[in-house]
């Protein structure tokens, strides 16, 4: 299990690195000036300088890229502007501030959107999935496919800024979306967030579904399953023990994928809402000419899509052994 | 035992029912004694009388065919409903809008002159507006679309085919390619490309904001279709009939051509039917985050942009585009499960 893990985080470790590598290159190389596109909108002269300066535009790119992994590792000094702490993602010359530490402000955000969520359309997505696979054909099943086929199509644009109107503008049965720490008012947290949850989640639980739906349907047809079946295994048991057994896997596979994507940034639904997360901070970095702060969100969110990507991997060997000796 | 097992897929199968002589016996080897306008069937035909009876499909193929047709014949349909998709009626015509640029008549400006209402503050057509959105978003999508199909099947068949150290090449890009952040990086790295072709001061042609938004959304579009179709290829490359065309001495040519891409058609037609509606959203939300299509350009995407800005005081014009988004996807995902049963009636959802 131990050279299996091993393994596995360090093929992501070098997935994470050509990614970084890629983006920076196509970052830094393509432009004409990238101090220009790190200085930002209105571009002061001795900003421009700054970062030419910090930067090391003057260097090779691979001296460049360095420095700039290095800094991941022990930090960095930028030149007039301080010294920018271990995990140092780089430096915006636009919020005079390490990009870490605005990250690690907005990444709360994120997270708490990001979970809340995906507890919802889990539990939600595989207990529908269950519950019309046992009762295939009947009208929960056919509610369940119709409800699963609408949450598939419709957009969050659409459909958040609709509950938006309804429910906060119109009848105030939500409070408006905003984040309020949790530490700081668990209540206020809750409410906050409670309408981003319900939205983000009628859209993913559709997926989960169906996914639990189908795989659900061809398990019980398994021998294992008529086995413990004829054994005279109570229907519950061989519900649970061996058929969701089965089901397991796939579903952790999408949960994995769609757990990455949203923390990397649930950019739709952060800039429907409002919320000021890390998908917002992307946004708003390009609106205002940020090239440090932009390639540290790439590269974050390319890390939380492979992260995911290794649990999901680890998972797969608790749950099915042979997966560990492949 | 035989006998069981005729009758169980007579039973199972909705088709035999209705029309005793169609695809249910086709399918059985022994059964010679077919009417005559059964027994020459190729496949597509099986499919395509096995399609026209699945009447959602129809419906949905029904709905797609008049979105395309919208798009196409727009010109058209401004001509004869008398208005086009630019001008600013609200602020040149008084007494449509109020003072903070609201259409005054309730539900947005809806009229018999305005069928959809008037867009706020610029005063534009909704309904113009709508139908030439369908043709830049259809458009983008549709290019994605074939590139993406092209590039999948070219790199999947490869990868497939040939295998070895081109196939765990191809693998790590794919992986590489599946592990990218692609909203993020498309929204971060549009201004990238722009600010290398155009000069800073002037504005972004239409035309090239469109060929970029294709080939970014092309660009991370391939590598699932790729891998699908590798996995495909892997199997049939085992299959006896490639094994007795190689065993003849087919080229590799003829191999691909005449023996694996017949029976790729089938994943690739049902992927392809459900990446176009995913190709429409995604370039609707990368407008909706503002690096889809500019101002002057009519796009859905753009649409829910503005209409995010405004819906406290007018839902309507938020409506419109969404329905019929709305419609659209669920359409062409109906269409693309009926694709699936109609090509592969063992498959049950």
């Amino acid at each position: 299990m131990l050279r299996f893990l091993i393994r596995r985080v360090l093929g992501a470790a070098v997935i994470l690195l050509v990614i970084s590598a890629v983006t920076f290159f196509l970052f830094y190389a393509i432009p004409a000036d990238p101090a220009r596109l790190a200085c930002g909108k209105v571009c002061p002269p001795e900003t421009l300088e700054q970062a030419r300066r910090n930067l090391g535009i003057d260097q090779p790119l691979l001296v460049q890229f360095v420095s700039w992994l290095s800094g991941i590792f022990v930090g960095r000094d930028y030149e007039g502007l301080g010294h920018c702490p271990a995990p140092c993602l780089g430096f915006s010359f636009v919020n005079k501030a390490p990009v870490f530490e605005t990250i690690m402000d907005r990444m709360p955000v994120t997270i708490a959107l990001t979970l809340g969520a995906a507890v919802i359309f889990l539990i939600f997505g595989v207990a529908t999935g269950i519950v019309a696979a046992l009762r295939q054909g009947k009208p929960l099943d056919k509610v369940a496919s119709v409800a699963s086929l609408i949450g598939a199509s419709v957009q969050i644009y659409f459909v958040g800024t609709l509950a938006m109107y309804l429910f906060v503008y119109q009848t105030q049965v939500f409070s408006q979306p905003k984040y309020v720490p949790i530490t700081e008012d668990p209540l206020g947290w809750f409410n906050g967030l409670l309408l981003p949850w319900l939205v983000l989640a009628l859209i993913f639980t559709a997926n989960y579904t169906r996914i639990t739906r189908s795989t659900m349907v061809e398990n019980l047809n398994e021998d294992y399953v008529r086995t413990a079946r004829a054994k005279g295994m109570s229907g519950r048991s061989v519900v649970l023990r061996f058929a969701l057994r089965g089901t397991l896997t796939p579903v952790i596979t999408i949960f994995g994928v769609d757990l990455g994507t949203l923390i990397g940034g649930a950019i739709i639904t952060e800039t429907t809402f409002g919320l000021q997360g890390i998908g917002r901070l992307a946004v708003r970095a390009v609106d205002y000419s940020d090239l440090p702060t932009l390639m540290a969100t790439v590269v974050l969110a390319a890390g939380a899509i492979v992260l995911m990507n290794v649990v999901v991997d680890s998972l797969y060997a608790v749950i099915d052994p042979r997966v560990r000796l492949s | 035992m035989a006998r069981n097992f005729r009758i169980s897929y007579v039973l199972r199968d909705p088709d035999h029912m209705t029309t005793p002589t169609s695809t249910a016996i086709t399918t059985d080897a022994t059964s010679v004694t077919e009417t005559q306008d059964t027994a020459g069937r190729s496949p597509g035909r099986l499919m395509w009388t096995r399609f026209r009876r699945d009447r959602v499909g129809v419906t949905s193929a029904v709905i797609v065919i008049f979105f395309f047709l919208v798009a196409i014949f727009a010109p058209v349909i401004s001509w004869l409903y008398g208005k086009d998709p630019y001008t600013l009626y609200g602020q040149d015509i008084p007494g449509l809008l109020n003072d903070y640029g609201y259409p005054i008549l309730p539900n947005g400006g809806i009229s018999s002159e305005y069928w959809f209402g008037l867009e706020p503050s610029l005063g534009r057509d909704v309904f113009m507006q709508l139908v030439y959105g369908i043709r830049t978003s259809l458009g983008i999508a549709l290019a994605a679309t074939l590139i993406i199909t092209a590039l999948g099947i070219v790199i999947g068949i490869v990868a497939g085919y040939i295998g070895g150290r081109t196939d765990y090449f191809i693998g790590r890009i794919i992986d590489l390619t599946l592990s990218f952040p692609s909203t993020i990086f498309i929204i971060a790295f549009t201004p990238v490309v722009e600010s290398l072709l155009v000069p800073p001061d002037e504005e972004t042609p239409i035309w090239l904001r469109a060929v970029s938004l294709t080939i970014m959304l092309s660009a991370f579009g391939w590598a699932g279709l790729a891998r699908l179709l590798r996995g495909y290829v892997l199997s049939l490359r085992e299959r006896e009939f490639v094994e007795a065309a190689k065993v003849t001495g087919a080229s590799p040519a003829r191999i691909v051509f005449k023996e694996l891409l017949p029976n790729l058609w089938t994943p690739i037609l049902i992927q392809s039917t459900l990446l176009l509606p995913a190709m429409v959203t995604a370039e609707a939300g990368l407008s909706f985050l503002g690096v889809g299509m500019g101002e002057l350009v009519p796009d859905w995407g753009r649409m829910f942009l503005r209409a995010t800005q405004v819906y406290q005081n007018d839902i309507t014009y938020l409506i419109f585009p969404g329905v019929a988004l709305l419609i659209f996807v669920i359409a062409f995902n109906l269409l693309g499960d009926s694709v699936r049963d109609a090509f592969d009636p063992k498959i049950k959802r």
